[in-house]
Formats: C-alpha cells, structure tokens, sequence
C-alpha cells in the first residue's frame, strides 16, 4: 500500500518533470513544422469520423431522453436551448476528449513505447537529434490544438442530431432551431468550455507521451503503456472538468 | 609466418597511434544491487578495431552505451576526442555525437520512414544547407557502400535482419563518423550474411579509416575485424590482447571463447 502510494507520488513528479522540459523545449528551436503539422493531420483529420459518429449520437440520444421529460413540464419549446447547452458546456467537450483518450493517448503511448523499446529513441539521441523536440513537443502541441477543434466539430455535429432528435416527434424548421439555440447561448457559455478543452488536448498529449517515452524495455510494456496513457488520461480529464466547473463557478 | 607478420604490424599500429577513446574507472549499478560494470578501464587508439567479448549480461553494450551518454555512469572518466563526454553540455555532446556513429542490435530503423527518409531525416538533422541533390547523392552513395542501394523506397518492415542492420550501418555512415560503435552486429544472422557484414565492417574501417567497438558473441566476426580483443566478466575487463594471444591464453575460461 505504502509502496504503490510512493510509486504514484514518483509517477506523478516524474510527469511534472516531462510537463515541465515540453515548457522548456517549446520555444527552442528548430522547429519541427513538418512533423507537427503531420500529427495534426494524424490526431485532428484522422479522429474526424469517429467524434462526428459520436457528437450525432449524443445530440439525438439527450434530445430524445430530455423530451418527455420537458413534455411533462409542458417546456417542449425549451429543448433546443437545453440540448445545446448541455453539449457545448459539458457533454461534448467531456465525451470527445475522453475518445481523443482512447484513440490518441493509447495511440502515442504505444507509438512511442515501440520506438523506445526497439531503440528508435535512443538511436536519433545518438544520432544528436533532440527525441523530445520531434516526438514529444509535436505531439502535445497538435493535441492541445486539434482537440479544441474536435470538440466544437462534436458540438455542431451534436446540434444536427439533437435537430434530427426532435423532428422525429414534432416538426420544427431549422432556422427556428437555430435561433431559438442562438438565443440561449451567451458567450460565457462557450469561453470556459473553450478553455478546458485546450487542458484536455495537452494532458492527452503529455500523458501518451510521458508514459510511451518512459516505457521499460519488453515488448510487455508497450501494451502496458498504452493502457496506462488511456486510464490516467480519461481520469485526469474527469479532474481537470472537476476543478474547471469550480473555477468557472467561482468567476462566471 | 605471414600471420605472425599481420599481427606484428596490427600491434604496432596500435601502439603508434593516439587514444581516440579513453575510459578510466568506469563504474554502473542498475537497481539496488545489479553492478554490472565495476572498474572497467580500456583505450582506443585512432584507426583501431577493439572487439569486446562477454557473456551476456557481462556489461558490454552498457559501456558502449555510456561513451554516447545513453546511460549515465555511477562513477568513472570517458574522454572521447579528448573531452570528457560525462561533464559535457547537451549541445557539446551533441557535437561529440556527431561524430560517434552507433550501430544498435537491431538496426533500430525508424519504423515509419522509408530507408530514404531514415537516411535523409538523419541527414537533413545536421546539414540543413544541402540541396536536394546534393542529399539525394549521400543517401545514394551510403546505400552503395553498404549495397542496399536498391533498397531505397522500401519500409524497414519489408527488410530481413541481415539488410536492417546494413541500412543501419548506412544511416549511421551518411554522418561520416570519425568513430563507430557496433553493438553485436551479427547477432541473430546465418553464417553468411554474419560473414558479409563481418566484411562490410572491415571494409568500411579501409574507405573511411574509421575507429571501431565491437561487441559481439561472433568469434568469426572477432577474427575478422579485431585489431585487439578485450575481455570482459562481470564488469571487469579479465583479458587483452590479438585474438592469436587471447587463443592460447593461460585462463581457461578466457580460453572458452575461441573453442
């Protein structure tokens, strides 16, 4: 107990450490543009048909679930306002970087861990290449600004399927749809929601990273690293959702 | 008698020359207790081939892996062009480095990048300056000397063990490196491609007059390429010497690896 309790303690100032040469090597050049802007391509296009699938569903399922409900209440009309309340403020920014978790966490854990434990690293540290400027900043960086970009794709694509959500049952005209979202939204609605989602794309990114760069030699590890990326990334986003909903409660 | 001849001029050329890698008191624990290196000391002279041989675990790639800075030594002095490589800044290693080329077991490829772009990606890295042509004209004549040259547009993952360890050889050449380390070059090939690359080494040391470690299991690869053998047994060395001296060696286990 005491001993996992010191190792978890390590892990995390071992993190706070990698967290902290990203901060250092971020505005030391060279800059590696080509490859950063191919992980945008990899993190950002690639994870495009999966958050759209995925923004749709949760649109017309909280559509569909908070209908009857506001029936009840006779409150129909405030559905669409609810539905895009909820998306942009909580569900979609949560529900997409939990599956950037699960997709681009484990997927850079593992890339990485396999280049470490088949010397990759070690060979372009050798080769005086700088490991942590090419594979590290690139990937955190892509992360931290494909994600934001993710998370509002989530919530247009969460729109249209709440749009569709309540067609199924009535018939509303989409302009009207539209405006009546329009007018529920302020803009301190989407700023803090905005704002979390770029911590959510720079702890996916680090942790992946962090936990591909530090995977012991086996292949046994790459497998553990990916695993480790996905269930630390997906609880630090739940904490960090947790300490952003206190502070946007405190100023907002 | 003309062997006897070959060994005299090795011997002699050993000896006149400088030390190009000096290690002094090199010790590296790992864990609590796991001393793997405990006072190894050994000297490279310019030009030379030294071939280090162990048993597994006895410390070899570790040593080799402390002249890069891969592995940071518990205690001891590496000096490397005559600057001690363990006290030097990252962008002052980094130009030590440049000139260390470093074979790894496995080629260590980068495993999304064509042979190409493993070639030109370490060679862009350091030479910004060159044209398109002009990288395209090193890539070429590195696959040449290690005759992959047809194997420019493949994937590591469409290469047998024998031609990634060869575009690893490239890689590491297209820097022109004053030193190379290999770490056990022939391990897991047949006979005859360990016999090619044995030669590849040997060949390249003639071109570029290159300084060498090697490590590895492979006594034909011993024979063939060292200009001195040291032996190495749980962190010491135990025995140095031509492979003709080490052949006949009063110390039988020293004695076990040439049987």
């Amino acid at each position: 107990m005491i001993l996992n309790l010191k190792n978890t303690f390590e892990d995390i100032g071992n993190a706070t450490l990698f967290a902290k040469q990203f901060f250092k090597e971020v505005f030391v050049p060279p800059y590696e543009t080509k490859e950063f802007l191919k992980q945008c391509y990899f993190i950002g296009y690639k994870s495009l048909p999966l958050v759209a699938i995925t923004g749709f569903i949760m649109g017309l399922v909280l559509t569909l679930q908070s209908r009857p409900t506001l029936v009840k209440f006779g409150a129909e009309s405030w559905l669409p306002g609810m539905v895009a309340l909820s998306l942009i403020r909580e569900i979609a920014p949560v529900i997409t970087a939990l599956i950037c978790a699960g997709k681009i966490s484990s997927g850079i854990g593992a890339e990485l861990g396999s280049m470490k434990v088949t010397e990759q690293i070690d060979a372009m540290e050798v080769s005086a290449i700088n490991p942590y400027n090419y594979l590290v900043v690139t990937r955190i960086l892509a992360c931290t600004l494909m994600v934001p970009i993710l998370v509002f794709f989530a919530d247009a694509v969460g729109i249209i399927g709440g749009y569709i959500g309540i067609n199924i049952h009535g018939d509303v005209n989409f302009y009207r749809y539209l405006t009546q979202i329009l007018q529920s939204l302020e803009f301190l609605d989407l700023f803090p929601a905005t704002i979390k989602t770029f911590f959510f794309g720079f702890f996916i990114g680090m942790i992946g990273c962090y936990k591909g760069f530090n995977a012991s030699n086996g292949t046994e590890s790459v497998g553990k690293a990916a695993n480790s990326a996905v269930v630390t990334a997906s609880l630090t986003i739940f904490i960090i959702d947790m300490v952003a909903v206190q502070i946007t409660d405190l100023f907002f | 008698m003309i062997k006897e001849e070959e060994n005299i001029e090795k011997e002699s050329k050993a000896k006149s020359k400088s030390p190009i890698i000096e290690i002094k008191d090199l010790h590296k624990t790992f864990g609590q207790d796991n001393h793997v290196l405990k006072g190894v000391n050994l000297t490279v002279n310019k030009g030379e081939d030294l071939v280090i041989l162990g048993r597994s675990g006895s410390g070899k790639s570790v040593t080799i892996k402390c002249i890069v800075g891969l592995i940071e030594p518990d205690k001891g002095e590496i000096k490397v062009f005559d600057q001690n490589v363990l006290h030097l800044p990252k962008n002052e290693l980094n130009e030590v480095r440049v000139k260390i080329g470093f074979l790894f077991q496995s080629g260590a490829l980068y495993d999304s990048m064509s042979v190409r772009e493993n070639l030109v990606f370490t060679l862009r890295k350091h030479k910004r300056e060159l044209s398109s042509e002009e990288v395209e004209t090193e890539v070429l004549e590195a696959l040449d000397n290690v005759g992959l040259s047809d194997a420019i547009d493949k994937m590591p993952s469409e290469l047998s063990g024998g031609m990634r360890k060869r575009i690893g050889l490239a890689r590491t050449l297209i820097l022109k490196p004053e030193i190379i380390l290999y770490d056990e070059p022939t391990t897991g090939l047949d006979t005859i491609t360990s016999r090619e690359i044995s030669e590849l080494i040997l060949d390249i040391k003639h071109k570029r007059k290159t300084t060498s470690i090697i490590i590895t299991h492979d006594m034909a690869c011993a024979k063939l390429t060292a200009d001195r053998i040291m032996v190495l047994k749980e962190g010491v060395i135990q025995a140095e010497g031509t492979y003709e001296e080490l052949e006949k060696s009063e110390d039988e286990w020293v004695r076990s690896f040439f049987e």
